[in-house]
C-alpha cells in the first residue's frame, strides 16, 4: 500500500513538470496554432544554464533561475522573430511544423558542441526538507512539494493572465481570429511574441523542476518530455489550460505506475498508445473544443 | 497539346530512371577498377536504404501533403518481419533467391499494413497529429520489439514479452528475435545491385502513382480537401492508400538495411527518430515532392561527411540549418516574392 | 417534378438562425440565381445543398431521390458539383489535372494499374484526356493546359473551377458569386459561357451573385434572400423591381 502511494506520489509530481511543459505547449498551440517542437530543447537550454550558472560560476541558485528564464525567455522570442514568423502565412502547413523540428534539432546540436554529450549531473537547486508520512514509510521529497504547488500556481496564474489583463484578452482574439484581431487593432505581431515569451520562460522553470527531480542533463534531456508534454496537452484538449494541467498529471501517474507495474522499458509505449487511444475516441481532447474550417 | 504533356512528364521520369542507372555503371566501374575504398563499398547497400526511405517519405510529405515522423518505425518493422522470416526458414527454404524476395514482399506487406492501421485514427485529423502519432509509433515500436522474445519449434512459434525462459520451447527450439539483442545470424543477402533494383521499384511505384488517377485524388487532397470533397473524392481512402504504400516501400527499405547486417537490434541508432528526422532532411534539402531530388539530396548528404571527415562533427547541425534555411528559402511568402521579383529581373534582360 | 425541390431548410449556429426556414423549386435546365446582401446566408445554403452542413431541418430532394444529410462526395456522385467564392483550385496541380481529377468517378480504373501503368491505364487516360480537353476548350483554357492552376490570372482560375465542376457530371451546377473580382469585359464574357454551358451541357445552374448585370442578364428566376429567410421569389424582371427587395438592398 506504500509502496502504491509513493509511486502515486511520484507520478503526481513528474505530471506536475509535464503539465507545467504542457501549459507552454499548449498556449503556444491554441494561440500561433503552431505546434513548436523545440519547446522541449528549450527546456535543455534553460537546465544548461542554471547547471553551469550554480556548479560552474557558483551563482546563488534564485539568480541562477532568474537569469535561466531571462535567457530562456528571449530566445523563446528570438526563434519566433526568426524561423516561425515568416513562415506564418506558407502556403503550405507542413512549412513551420518541419522548420520547428530544424530548430529543436538546432538546438541540441549546438549544446552538444557547447557542453558536450557527457552527462552533467544537475545538482539540485532546491533544498527543501522531505515530508515524511506515515511514520516515515512515505516520503515526499522537497522538490515534489514546489513542484505540485508550481504547477498548480502556474495554471491558476495563467488563466487569471487571460481572462483578467488586455494582453490576455488579445491572445485569445488572435487564438479565434487572426485576420480580425488585426481589424481590431490587435498587434498579433506582439501577441504571439510575447505567448512565446511565456511559453519559453515556463520551459526554464520546468527545467529546472525535471533537472531537479532527474539530475542527468544531457543535449538530449529535453526533448522525450516535451513530446510527452505535448501527449498531455492533447490528452487534455489542446489549447486548453486546466487541460494541459490535467493531462500532465494524468500521464505522469500514468507513465510512473506502468513503470513500477507493468515494465519500465514500456512506459513510454504505455504513454505514446494513451495518445493513439486519445485520438481515436475523443480527438479534442478531455477538454478540447471542435474547431471547423470555415468554407 | 497532350501528347507533349505526356512526353514532357515521361522524359522526366525517365531521366531520374537513367540517372540511377548510370550512377550504378560508374560505381561499378569504380568497384571493377578498385577506385573504392572497402569503407566506401560498405557505405554502399545502406545509401540504397536512405534512398528508399527518402522517396517512401517524399510520397507521404510531397504527394500526401502530411508529415510523418515514424518512418524509421515503418522500416524497422519491414526489417524485423523480414529478417525473422529468414531466419525461420533459414535452413528449411534452400533457394536464397526466392527466400530473399518472400522475406521482401513479407516486409513490405507488415509494413504497409501498420501504415493502414496507424493511419485509420490519424488521417482523419488534420495539422500536426499525424506526425507526432507517427513519431509516437516509432518509439513504441522499438520499445516493443526491445522487450519481445519469439521462437520457433516443432509446436509452432512462441511469443513472449519477458524472457526467451517463459517461452518454453523444446530443446532444438530456434530463437527468432531476441529481446534487446535482436535477431543475429540472418545471412547478409543484400547487395548494391538489388539495393539499385529496389530503388528503381521504388521510383517506379511512386512516379506512376503520381501520373494515375490515384495520385491526382491524393494530390487533390493536398492541396484542397474541401475542393476535392466537393468533386467526390473520397478523403480518407486516398490518404489511406498514400501512406500506407509509403509504408509499405519504407518496408522496403528496412528488408535491404535488415539483410546487410549480420545482428539486427531496434536501437535509437537505427531506428530512432534521428533516421525519421534524416529522412525528412534528404526530402527537403531535394525538394519537397521532387523525387530525383530526394536521391540526389540522400547521396550527396551521405558522401560528404566521408569525404570530408572533419565535417561530421557538424553533421548533425548542418541538418538542422538545412531544415530551417530550405524552408525559410522555399515557403516563406516574402522570400517568394522576393526571389520572383529576381527572376522577373532576369527575364527582363534577357529580353 | 423540379429537378432541384428544397423545403422548410433551417439551420442555427449557436443562437444564430442562418437559415430559417428556405424553400426552392429549380426547374430543369433553369437559371437560377440567389442573391440578398451580405451575411444573408447564400453561401451557407450553398454549404448544405451540397453536405458540408447538416441542415436542422428540411428536405432536399434532387430530381426525384432525397438526399438531405448524405455526405458531401455522395451529393455530389448524386450530381451538385459547385464553385467557391474564394477560389479554391488544386494550386499545385496542372491545369489539365485539375480537370482530370474532376473525371475521378467517371473514368475509372484500380490502384494497381494507377501503380503498374497497364494498358488500361493508356486506355483511360487517354479518354480522359480527350474529355478534359474538350471542357478547357470550351472555358478557352486549352492552351494553358499544362501550367500549374495558381499560374492562372484570376478570371481564368475562376473559368478553371467551373470547368472542373462540370468535369464530375452534375446535374446541378451551384457558382459562388463566379464574377467576383472580374471586370465589366470578362463579366460579359463570363455571361456568355454560362449560357453556353447550360445549353450544351444541358444544365441547371444556380448561381450567387452581387453583380446586377450579371443576375438581369442571364438569370430566369431569383430568389432573394434577407437574414436567412426567403423576401421573394419569382421572375427575374418582377423581383428586381419589388420595393421590399430594393429596400433590402439599398436600406431605409
Amino acid at each position: 500500500m506504500s509502496s502504491f502511494i509513493s509511486y502515486l506520489i511520484s507520478g503526481i509530481s513528474l505530471g506536475s513538470v509535464y503539465a507545467i511543459i504542457a501549459l507552454g505547449y499548449t498556449m503556444v498551440y491554441g494561440i500561433a496554432k503552431m505546434l513548436n517542437f523545440a519547446h522541449g530543447d528549450v527546456i535543455m537550454v534553460g537546465s544548461y544554464v542554471v547547471y553551469v550558472a550554480v556548479s560552474g560560476m557558483g551563482l546563488n541558485p534564485i539568480l541562477a533561475i532568474l537569469l535561466s528564464i531571462i535567457i530562456c525567455t528571449l530566445m523563446g522570442v528570438v526563434i519566433e522573430g526568426v524561423a516561425y514568423r515568416p513562415l506564418r502565412n506558407a502556403a503550405s502547413p507542413l512549412a513551420v511544423l518541419i522548420t520547428a523540428i530544424g530548430v529543436s534539432y538546432l538546438l541540441q546540436n549546438v549544446a552538444l558542441l557547447i557542453w558536450g554529450a557527457d552527462t552533467k549531473s544537475f545538482s539540485n537547486v532546491i533544498s527543501l526538507p522531505s515530508l515524511k508520512l506515515a511514520g516515515g514509510s512515505i516520503v515526499i521529497t522537497g522538490v515534489t512539494i514546489v513542484t505540485i504547488i508550481g504547477g498548480i500556481l502556474i495554471m491558476a496564474g495563467l488563466m487569471l493572465f487571460i481572462s483578467k489583463t488586455k494582453t490576455g484578452q488579445a491572445m485569445l482574439a488572435v487564438s479565434e481570429d487572426k485576420g480580425a484581431a488585426q481589424l481590431m487593432g490587435i498587434n498579433v505581431n506582439k501577441t504571439i511574441s510575447i505567448t512565446f515569451a511565456i511559453g519559453s520562460g515556463l520551459a526554464a522553470i520546468a527545467g529546472v523542476l525535471l533537472c531537479s527531480a532527474y539530475p542527468s542533463l544531457t543535449p538530449y534531456t529535453g526533448a522525450m518530455p516535451g513530446i510527452k508534454a505535448f501527449v498531455a496537452a492533447v490528452f487534455g484538449g489542446i489549447g486548453s489550460i486546466p487541460g494541459a494541467f490535467i493531462g500532465g498529471v494524468v500521464l505522469g501517474i500514468l507513465e510512473i505506475f506502468g513503470k513500477a507495474y507493468i515494465s519500465s522499458q514500456m512506459a513510454d509505449a504505455i504513454v505514446f498508445g494513451v495518445l493513439i487511444v486519445v485520438l481515436v475516441v475523443k480527438p479534442t481532447g478531455i477538454l478540447g473544443k471542435n474547431i471547423q474550417e470555415k468554407v | 497539346m497532350e501528347k507533349k504533356k505526356l512526353n514532357k512528364t515521361t522524359k522526366s521520369n525517365l531521366i531520374t530512371y537513367g540517372m540511377v542507372l548510370a550512377a550504378y555503371l560508374i560505381v561499378q566501374g569504380m568497384i571493377a577498377g578498385n577506385l573504392l575504398s572497402n569503407l566506401m563499398q560498405g557505405l554502399l547497400v545502406p545509401l540504397c536504404v536512405y534512398i528508399i526511405l527518402a522517396l517512401s517519405l517524399n510520397l507521404t510529405v510531397g504527394i500526401l501533403g502530411e508529415l510523418s515522423l515514424g518512418h524509421a518505425g515503418f522500416m524497422c518493422i519491414g526489417a524485423f518481419t523480414s529478417a525473422a522470416f529468414t531466419k525461420a526458414t533459414m535452413d528449411t527454404f534452400t533457394n536464397a533467391g526466392l527466400r530473399f524476395f518472400v522475406a521482401l514482399i513479407i516486409g513490405a506487406v507488415c509494413a504497409g499494413i501498420f501504415g493502414f492501421l496507424i493511419g485509420i485514427p490519424v488521417l482523419r485529423l488534420k495539422g500536426d497529429y499525424l506526425a507526432i502519432v507517427t513519431l509516437a509509433f516509432g518509439e513504441i515500436i522499438k520499445n516493443i520489439i526491445n522487450v519481445l522474445y519469439v521462437g520457433i519449434d516443432s509446436n509452432g512459434i512462441h511469443f513472449s514479452m519477458k524472457d526467451q525462459m517463459s517461452l518454453g520451447m523444446e530443446p532444438g527450439g530456434k530463437m527468432l528475435i531476441s529481446g534487446a539483442m535482436g535477431i543475429t545470424g540472418t545471412p547478409r543477402q543484400s547487395t548494391f545491385t538489388i539495393g539499385v533494383v529496389l530503388i528503381l521499384v521504388t521510383l517506379f511505384v511512386v512516379l506512376n502513382l503520381i501520373n494515375s488517377r490515384d495520385g491526382r485524388a491524393i494530390m487533390a487532397i493536398r492541396d484542397n480537401r474541401i475542393a476535392a470533397e466537393s468533386i467526390g473524392i473520397d478523403i480518407t481512402k486516398y490518404k489511406l492508400k498514400a501512406f500506407a504504400i509509403s509504408a509499405a516501400l519504407a518496408g522496403i527499405g528496412g528488408v535491404l538495411y535488415a539483410h546487410n547486417l549480420a545482428t539486427l537490434t531496434a536501437l535509437p541508432k537505427n531506428f530512432g527518430y534521428n533516421m525519421s528526422i534524416m529522412f525528412l532532411v534528404f526530402v527537403v534539402l531535394g525538394g519537397i515532392g521532387n523525387m530525383r531530388g530526394s536521391i540526389i539530396a540522400a547521396v550527396i548528404l551521405n558522401l560528404l561527411p566521408e569525404l570530408l571527415r572533419g565535417l561530421s562533427d557538424y553533421r548533425m547541425l548542418f541538418y538542422a540549418i538545412v531544415l530551417i534555411v530550405m524552408m525559410l528559402i522555399n515557403w516563406a511568402p516574402k522570400a517568394i516574392e522576393m526571389r520572383e521579383r529576381l527572376f522577373s529581373k532576369f527575364k527582363k534582360k534577357e529580353a | 417534378m423540379a429537378l432541384l425541390e428544397v423545403n422548410h431548410l433551417n439551420i442555427s449556429f449557436g443562437g444564430l438562425h442562418a437559415v430559417d426556414d428556405f424553400h426552392v423549386s429549380i426547374e430543369k435546365g433553369q437559371l437560377y440565381g440567389l442573391i440578398g446582401p451580405n451575411g444573408a446566408g447564400k453561401t451557407t445554403i450553398f454549404n448544405l445543398l451540397t453536405g458540408v452542413y447538416k441542415p436542422d431541418e428540411g428536405i432536399i430532394n434532387l430530381d426525384g431521390q432525397d438526399i438531405t444529410g448524405k455526405s458531401t462526395i455522395d451529393i455530389n456522385k448524386a450530381g451538385i458539383a459547385r464553385t467557391f467564392q474564394n477560389i479554391r483550385l488544386f494550386h499545385q496541380m496542372s491545369v489539365l489535372d485539375n480537370v482530370k481529377a474532376g473525371l475521378h468517378n467517371h473514368d475509372k480504373y484500380s490502384l494497381f494499374t494507377s501503380i503498374v501503368h497497364t494498358p488500361k491505364y493508356f486506355k483511360v487516360e487517354k479518354t480522359m484526356n480527350e474529355e478534359a480537353m474538350k471542357l478547357l476548350k470550351v472555358f478557352d483554357l486549352d492552351k494553358e493546359a499544362d501550367i500549374l492552376a495558381s499560374n492562372l490570372p484570376y478570371g481564368k482560375q475562376r473559368k478553371l473551377e467551373i470547368a472542373r465542376a462540370l468535369a464530375t457530371k452534375p446535374k446541378l451546377l451551384l457558382l459562388d458569386e463566379p464574377a467576383a473580382g472580374m471586370n465589366p469585359n470578362e463579366t460579359e464574357e463570363l455571361m456568355d459561357t454560362i449560357r453556353f454551358v447550360r445549353d450544351n451541357f444541358d444544365m441547371t445552374i444556380l448561381l450567387i451573385e452581387h453583380d446586377m448585370k450579371l443576375v438581369s442578364g442571364i438569370c430566369e428566376e431569383l430568389t432573394v434572400l434577407n437574414f436567412g429567410h426567403v423576401l421573394r421569389q419569382g421572375k427575374t424582371s418582377d423581383v428586381l423591381h419589388d420595393p421590399e427587395v430594393i429596400k433590402a438592398y439599398l436600406g431605409e
